[in-house]
């Protein structure tokens, strides 16, 4: 699955659904068998494709969560209710189901490490699907790159992959992560208790004299906060790497 | 939920799939050129709205509308007017 990725002409392939993951009340991973799968790098997303008995025909693109070493690809989808495409992934695909994608897509928010600089990641919601991958990507290379997420979810429960971040945080091998949450904390919540601020931000990054990589990841006006701040703080424009999401997915 | 125009705003990586489609390779490496400021983004950089019926992408320093792309019926529209030059590996 390390292999990189091949470009040419995407053609849709058929995956098969070996497990299916429910990360929070709203949000599902699938993880697929794609027998022609030719490998993928962290933060690339594939696209899928629905068609109805009439013919119809919705297509929605998914960060892959899977890091490139993985034997399976998955794909984390997050319910949204007026949405065509994630209800059916979200609540009504069953194991063994097959389902049309292609891909890998893009390669400009892609992490491919062998890299020294450290790395901070910045997500909001399901924005940190690809910064999974990447993370990941950095825990089966083996790779001790110090690295920093800083998450945003509204409350407790719809954090995505707690327990895994849990885990790979606690392995001291440089990974940290904090996490805030926007609208409910639990009792004796020990993190960020508000969106993520510019005062936030200079707690958690690392200084812009290590030149750090940074990803940003989330709904567009999250991003385009975060990004601004971290600008106006010094670093380099160019080291800052963004990708929005909007209401037109689903 | 109202929506604002800024929501609606993507970046170049959601467009990545079409471009892809268009060009049978990886876009959002390429870097271009806006035929309004010359100022030059990666193509994963530039503001995307998919919210017409079609991508309308515009450069993210001066707002110029620099991409449209249309796909129906088995075509594609492409129009690259506001772009003066669009550099990708061969």
């Amino acid at each position: 699955m390390a292999r990189a990725a091949v470009l040419g002409r995407l053609n849709w392939q058929l995956g098969s659904v070996a497990e299916l993951v429910q990360e929070t009340p709203r949000v599902a991973s699938l993880v697929l068998d794609v027998p022609e799968w030719q490998g993928h790098l962290a933060g690339q997303h594939v696209d899928v494709r629905l068609t109805a008995d009439d013919g119809y025909q919705a297509e929605r693109s998914y960060s892959i969560a899977s890091a490139p070493e993985d034997q399976r690809l998955a794909i984390t989808v997050e319910r949204l209710d007026d949405g065509e495409v994630s209800p059916y992934l979200v609540g009504e695909v069953r194991k063994s189901d097959k389902i049309e994608l292609r891909g890998p897509i893009g390669g400009y928010f892609v992490w491919k490490g062998g890299d020294d600089r450290p790395l901070l990641l910045v997500a909001g919601g399901s924005g940190v699907v690809p910064l999974m991958a990447m993370i990941r990507h950095r825990s089966a290379s083996k790779s001790t790159t110090p690295t920093t997420l800083l998450y945003s979810s509204r409350s407790e429960d719809d954090i995505i992959y707690k327990a895994e971040l849990d885990a790979l945080s606690a392995a001291g091998d440089g990974l940290t992560v904090a996490h805030c949450l926007t609208r409910m904390q639990p009792p004796g919540w020990r993190g960020y208790s508000r969106r993520i601020d510019r005062a936030m931000l200079e707690e958690v990054a690392w200084p812009k004299q290590q030149n750090p990589i940074i990803f940003v990841c989330g709904p567009t006006p999250m991003v385009e906060g975060v990004a601004g701040h971290l600008v106006d703080m010094g670093f380099d424009p160019a080291s800052i790497k963004t990708e929005r999401f909007g209401p037109t997915g689903g | 939920m109202t929506v604002q125009q800024s929501d609606l705003k993507l970046d170049g990586n959601a467009i990545a799939g079409l471009l892809r489609e268009i060009f049978t390779m990886e876009m959002t490496t390429a870097e271009s050129t806006c035929a309004g400021c010359h100022k030059v983004h990666a193509v994963g950089q530039v503001e995307v709205y998919m919210n017409a019926p079609g991508a309308v992408v515009r450069c993210p320093a001066c707002g110029q509308v620099q991409m449209r792309i249309v796909k129906g019926g088995g075509r594609y529209w492409l129009d690259l007017s506001g772009i003066r030059c669009l550099e990708f590996s061969a």
